[in-house]
């Protein structure tokens, strides 16, 4: 199992310098995302109603967010009606405790995992290896990575950064795969099917998140492609399921929408191939026993903040990482985040709080086609800039763009930024301040610019 | 009567890019426009807010604000510039907590234009009267396209340059990498992402890459440069006045 992965938060300048060494990564990053950016345009654009769909979604999140306190006791009330348990937990500890004392009351070895961005959140896996508890991952990409012992590169497509003959290689290693087994996906997926079947059919305990919350009814719902997680949500006796507490829908109409945007969104198909929803528990069909951890972790801190609270609204598409250049280039790990990317540069600092992961909202050129693809329009682009200005600045940065400000607020400090332009002394000035010599960092692949003799106001004042 | 603007030639066009902007007075002038430079303007302080000192962008958006008092539509030859104006601006204002900035602020920000706005939407023209019989790669560049929203503007005035053939490039809306101070601060990323868009500029075919935005041709152009490529970045503007030399 690899290593708890919120919490250690490197630079992300540093992370990504090591990353973007990885000529392979990049090549299947360009090659993924690309694929996926193209599938996203073609279903989006062909909806004349797509617009307005966006601003529908954008209104539920909204509404949920306004209403989360009421939401969350009406979800309970209906939830534990249908007969299943509800569990609060504030932090990733609370929520962990949970899944082990269930664990060991029922005596399991080991659970089978539907993907969850929230238990890659808390560091489930890791957690419950500690205490003797083994979690087996059954998304076909989240398999590949656990095997390799590496985190998930990207929301969506855990493996992202993987292409297929380093795949095979895996299965070779860890699945006992013939050495003689070709890179081919349909291969490549038999292998895999053959290796979960067992998994499922000797599992006893099922772990799973949730990409909605349905209050009105107190329904959970998974949305996934490969019908694994359908194998976890029926077969085992016990299922247990992390929630994150903004995961909240008011009502089973709302998820008419949801189920428009989100799989658009986020693998570019029209309808998502296998929906799971249950209310509760079912006599004779399903778990007997079922929980639902409901999850804070930072998020009722993050929902007190007016502008970052937004960031509390996705619903985890992932169109804003394909999309993202940075991302494309970096790939996910650089995030040092389960939630990478544009997104994950929003969200991570603020649910890890004051202190943590402050290189982030630096990790973006600002080229706002997040904002444009997000489906429920979550601005990230203003909330990066809002983060900026909430973290912490070193005190020599602050007096050079304080000095910056004077000059290009008048025209005598026109005139002078013109002749420091020229001699290069605000580039200098701006260096000491970011200490990273940015006069080296901007000349490494790009000559300066000729600064000419005569600035446009010189030329307007004498012409 | 003869239309009138103010200019805003924007800081870094004004002391680092004057080309660009000299190339704007021609062309408004050119087309018959009467043009004015109010001298109290400085920058509108989009570094400042973007680098996390919104406080700081302060005194720029009050110098903005008193250069532009009573002008009826301002100009200004960037996207990105504009695309600050419009989102940025009044925010700042507000956190002065000076109402009358903010009333001034409100005023001015609907009768800023980018440049090639105002000749499409206010002058009605997609044909300049502009010649440049060369391979041009057009980068609309992040904050014209998603910030500013300029749309197809700059392509109707390019396909109505005389001589002037449009070159295709791959993923042409795709960032460039500066981003400000990101091009010093994440210095690798940003130039990994500069080298695929001088990868798209150079397999183009493009003797020429122009854009809304110097900052964005800073990038680019400097990266061109460092490759000794020979593809020269010029302005939009320069190509509709026809000063490219």
């Amino acid at each position: 199992m690899g290593r708890a992965f919120v919490g250690i938060q490197p630079s992300f300048p540093a992370a990504a310098r090591e990353a973007l060494k990885d000529s392979q990564l990049r090549t299947n990053l360009a090659h993924a995302t690309g694929t996926i950016r193209g599938k996203r345009a073609r279903v989006t654009e062909e909806l004349p109603d797509w617009e307005f769909l966006r601003e529908a979604a954008r209104g539920i999140k909204q509404q949920t967010l306004a209403d989360l306190a009421d939401l969350l006791v009406e979800f309970e009330k209906n939830a534990q009606a249908a007969g299943a348990i509800v569990h609060w937990a504030s932090s990733a500890e609370e929520a962990i405790a949970v899944v082990r004392e269930v664990a060991e009351r029922h005596g399991v070895e080991s659970f089978v995992k539907v993907k969850s961005l929230t238990t890659d959140e808390i560091g489930l896996n890791e957690a419950m290896n500690a205490v003797g508890v083994d979690a087996y991952e059954t998304d076909l990409a989240e398999l590949i990575v656990q095997i390799a012992n590496e985190h998930p590169s990207h929301v969506l497509v855990p493996a992202i950064h993987k292409n297929r003959s380093q795949i095979r290689d895996l299965f070779i290693e860890h699945l006992g795969a013939n050495e003689d087994t070709v890179d081919d996906p349909a291969v490549l997926a038999s292998i895999a099917r053959a290796h979960l079947r067992s998994r499922f059919l000797d599992a006893k305990m099922a772990v799973s998140g949730a990409n909605f919350a349905i209050a009105d009814t107190g329904s959970l719902v998974v949305v996934e492609s490969e019908g694994n997680g359908r194998m976890c949500l029926t077969l085992p006796e016990v299922l247990v399921s992390i929630v994150g507490i903004e995961k909240i829908i008011p009502s089973w109409e709302d998820l008419e929408v949801m189920m428009q945007v989100l799989p658009r969104s986020s693998t570019g198909e029209r309808m998502n191939p296998y929906t799971t929803i249950w209310t509760g528990t079912a006599e004779h069909d399903g778990p007997a026993e079922v929980h639902i951890v409901l999850l804070d972790n930072g998020r009722s801190r993050t929902l007190a903040e007016p502008v970052g609270r937004d960031a509390l609204m996705c619903i985890r598409c992932s169109a804003c990482m394909n999309v993202c250049p940075v991302y494309e280039r970096t790939g996910g790990h650089a995030y040092g985040s389960v939630y990478p990317g544009p997104i994950g540069a929003i969200l991570t600092p603020q649910l890890l709080g004051p202190g943590q992961a402050e290189t982030l909202p630096y990790a973006s050129t600002l080229c706002g086609a997040c904002y444009d693809v997000c489906p429920v329009m979550i601005d990230i682009p203003s909330i990066l800039v809002h983060l900026r200005a909430t973290g912490p600045h070193g005190g020599t940065e602050k007096a050079a763009f304080a000095e910056v400000a004077r000059t290009l607020s008048n025209a005598r400090g026109m005139r002078r930024a013109h002749r420091w332009a020229r001699f290069g002394l605000p580039l200098a000035r701006l260096g000491s301040a970011l200490r990273i010599g940015p006069i080296r960092a901007w000349s490494r692949s790009r000559s300066l610019p000729q600064v000419p003799r005569e600035s446009f106001r010189d030329w307007w004042n004498t012409r | 009567m003869r239309p009138r603007v103010a200019l805003f030639a924007t800081c870094v066009g004004d002391v680092a890019f004057p080309n660009a902007i000299i190339a704007t007075v021609k062309l408004l002038e050119r087309l018959g426009v009467e043009v004015s430079f109010p001298q109290a303007q400085g920058c509108c302080g989009q570094m400042h807010v973007n680098s996390g000192f919104p406080d700081l962008a302060i005194p720029m958006v009050r110098s903005f604000a008193e250069a532009f008092s009573g002008c009826d539509l301002i100009v200004a030859p960037s996207g990105s510039c504009v695309g600050s104006i419009r989102h940025q601006m009044l925010s700042v204002a507000r956190r002065s907590g000076d109402e009358s900035l903010v009333s001034h602020v409100q005023e001015i920000v609907p009768r800023v234009r980018e440049l090639t706005e105002y000749l499409v939407d206010d002058l009605g023209l997609v044909d300049v009267g502009a010649v440049f019989p060369h391979r041009v790669a057009y980068h609309p560049s992040c904050h014209s396209l998603r910030v500013a929203r300029v749309g197809t503007r700059p392509y109707d005035l390019l396909r109505n340059v005389e001589g002037l053939e449009l070159v295709e490039q791959e993923n042409a809306d795709s960032c460039c990498g500066f981003g400000g101070t990101f091009s010093v601060k994440n210095s690798d990323v940003s130039s990994a992402m500069l080298t695929d868009k001088l990868d798209a500029i150079t397999s183009s075919g493009a003797e020429f890459v122009t854009s809304l935005d110097v900052s964005c041709l800073m990038q680019i152009g400097g990266g061109l440069a460092h490759e000794r490529s020979g593809v020269r970045t010029v302005h939009l503007a320069e190509i509709l006045a026809g000063t490219v030399n």
